[in-house]
């Protein structure tokens, strides 16, 4: 058994943020994460990051992990990492986590506070042999081309022209892949503008109002068939045979949330943050007293946002562990809602506003204003 | 290997080269990185059949979360080959199935 003040599950932009804010008041943090690196999708985020100065915009995700590690260095044995190493289960009654190192090594924390900050996963959507192997995760791209730089396939089609879509098709063909072309269903583009104009500009179609239909092949992908589709969603017109091997799935995320069930924290179904997450407070507390939450396991959104969530969670948590005078703590709360609000400012913040409104609560005991 | 040889933004450092098998057939990868990116490096896509359907998977989310990449390695099935690092002579085998765990003494894993 291994106790510690904090247990951050999750060492990505969220819980390395939170780590560092926590360490900072002088709690000691255990960090476990099931990559073989921390840093989270940081690691895989070739391109410069929008957003603030605070959140170090202008900066590549990749180098924003090394700058949150090298913080957490800075406070030497307060704080613990565990890389391949997954949070397997919250028993509830006794508040332990049971941890798996490797696939075989298991090991059990006890924590005061835990911060489950455990990210998203990759949406799939349903077609005809979508189970092929090269129907790829978005996310899964980028693992393999950015992070250990294999080549991923010759031909890519992209599915979805969210952010997502548009940046690993921009990666892809920084790699020196081609990329067939972009398929949208909705009648336009998800991402920034700045994106789309990239890859148009090298060449890559964006088919917008058309999906794929089926993925063709016996053993692997070997190409797919992509169609338009009317606004009531059926296919129509002809069929488009499109030469790939890989075929990029950019559909969305879903905020990793089994362990904050698990911790019976109050979920709430929401749409516009993609899925079940946790009530919170504004101190990103959950209903269970001992658990908060930040990062896309609070709501899909984007890794500027996760790490302000995680600095407010690690300050909270300091402050729950009497680490932190309450004046101190409560102007530090406001700094931080004043960044989260800048960052979900404007049109683009539209979609998170709304969803944030349905699970943000008044007080779950973290916030004494 | 099939590996990216120039790229604008990113050095790849890799690791020590090491030699492992993948069905009994020799081949090299970057120790300490996952397996399921060296044997994609060797232009293996196929990791797992599914148990009724017996269709071929290869790995889906790259991050330990959907199970789609789960391979035999070193005689342990089901492991997340997505986030396991390689060592050097592992036998990796395409996982049939839900594959066996092994029991050494009656009731005793492993």
């Amino acid at each position: 058994m291994k106790n510690t003040e904090v247990l951050v599950i999750g060492g990505g932009p969220a819980g390395l943020s939170a780590a560092a804010e926590a360490a900072s008041y002088g709690a000691h943090v255990v960090i476990v994460d099931s990559d073989l690196r921390l840093g989270g999708q940081l690691i895989k985020q070739t391109h410069k990051f929008f957003g603030s100065a605070f959140e170090r915009a202008g900066t590549r995700g990749f180098v924003i992990s090394d700058i949150l590690l090298d913080e957490l260095k800075g406070y030497g044995d307060r704080v613990e990492t565990y890389s391949n190493c997954t949070a397997l289960g919250y028993y509830k009654d006794d508040g332990v986590v049971n941890c798996m190192e490797g696939e075989e090594n298991y090991f059990k924390v006890l924590p005061k506070k835990i911060l489950v900050a455990t990210g998203a996963q990759e949406r799939l959507i349903p077609f005809p042999n979508n189970d092929l192997p090269g129907v790829y995760g978005a996310g899964a791209v980028q693992t393999l081309m950015n992070v250990y730089g294999v080549v991923p396939g010759k031909r890519v089609l992209m599915v979805g022209a969210g952010n997502i879509g548009l940046i690993v098709s921009y990666q892809l063909l920084q790699a020196g892949v081609e990329v067939a072309a972009i398929v949208e269903a909705m009648p336009r583009i998800g991402g920034y503008w700045v994106h789309a104009a990239k890859v148009r500009r090298l060449g890559v179609p964006i088919l917008l109002e058309h999906s794929i239909k089926e993925a063709l092949g016996k053993d692997v992908v070997e190409g797919a068939i992509i169609q338009q589709i009317s606004p009531g969603c059926g296919f129509i017109g002809e069929e488009i045979h499109v030469d790939c091997d890989v075929i990029c799935m950019a559909v969305g995320l879903n905020p990793t949330c089994e362990l904050l069930w698990q911790a019976g924290c109050e979920m709430k179904y929401v749409p516009q943050l993609c899925g079940h997450v946790a009530l919170r407070d504004r101190s990103m507390r959950t209903s269970n007293p001992n658990v908060w939450v930040a990062g896309d396991a609070a709501g899909i959104e984007e890794a500027s946002s996760a790490m302000v969530e995680g600095r407010i969670a690690g300050l909270s948590m300091a402050y729950d562990l009497g680490y932190a005078k309450e004046e101190e703590y409560l102007e530090k709360l406001d700094i931080y809602w004043e960044r989260l609000n800048a960052l979900r400012n404007g049109e683009t913040g539209i979609k998170i506003r709304e969803g944030i409104a349905q699970v943000l609560t008044d007080d779950f005991g973290g916030n004494k204003r | 290997m099939e590996l990216i040889r120039e790229h604008p933004v990113l050095e790849f450092r890799h690791g020590r080269l090491v030699r492992f098998t993948f069905e009994g057939k020799e081949m090299e990868g970057f120790e300490g990185e996952p397996i399921a990116m060296a044997l994609h490096a060797n232009g293996i896509k196929v990791y797992r059949e599914t148990p009724e359907m017996k269709r071929p998977r290869g790995f889906f989310c790259a991050i330990g979360k959907c199970s789609s990449c789960f391979m035999v390695v070193d005689g342990v099935p089901n492991v997340r080959t997505c986030i396991t690092p390689l060592k050097e002579g592992m036998r990796i085998e395409v996982q049939r199935g839900k594959g066996k765990i092994k029991l050494n003494h009656e009731g005793d894993l492993k």
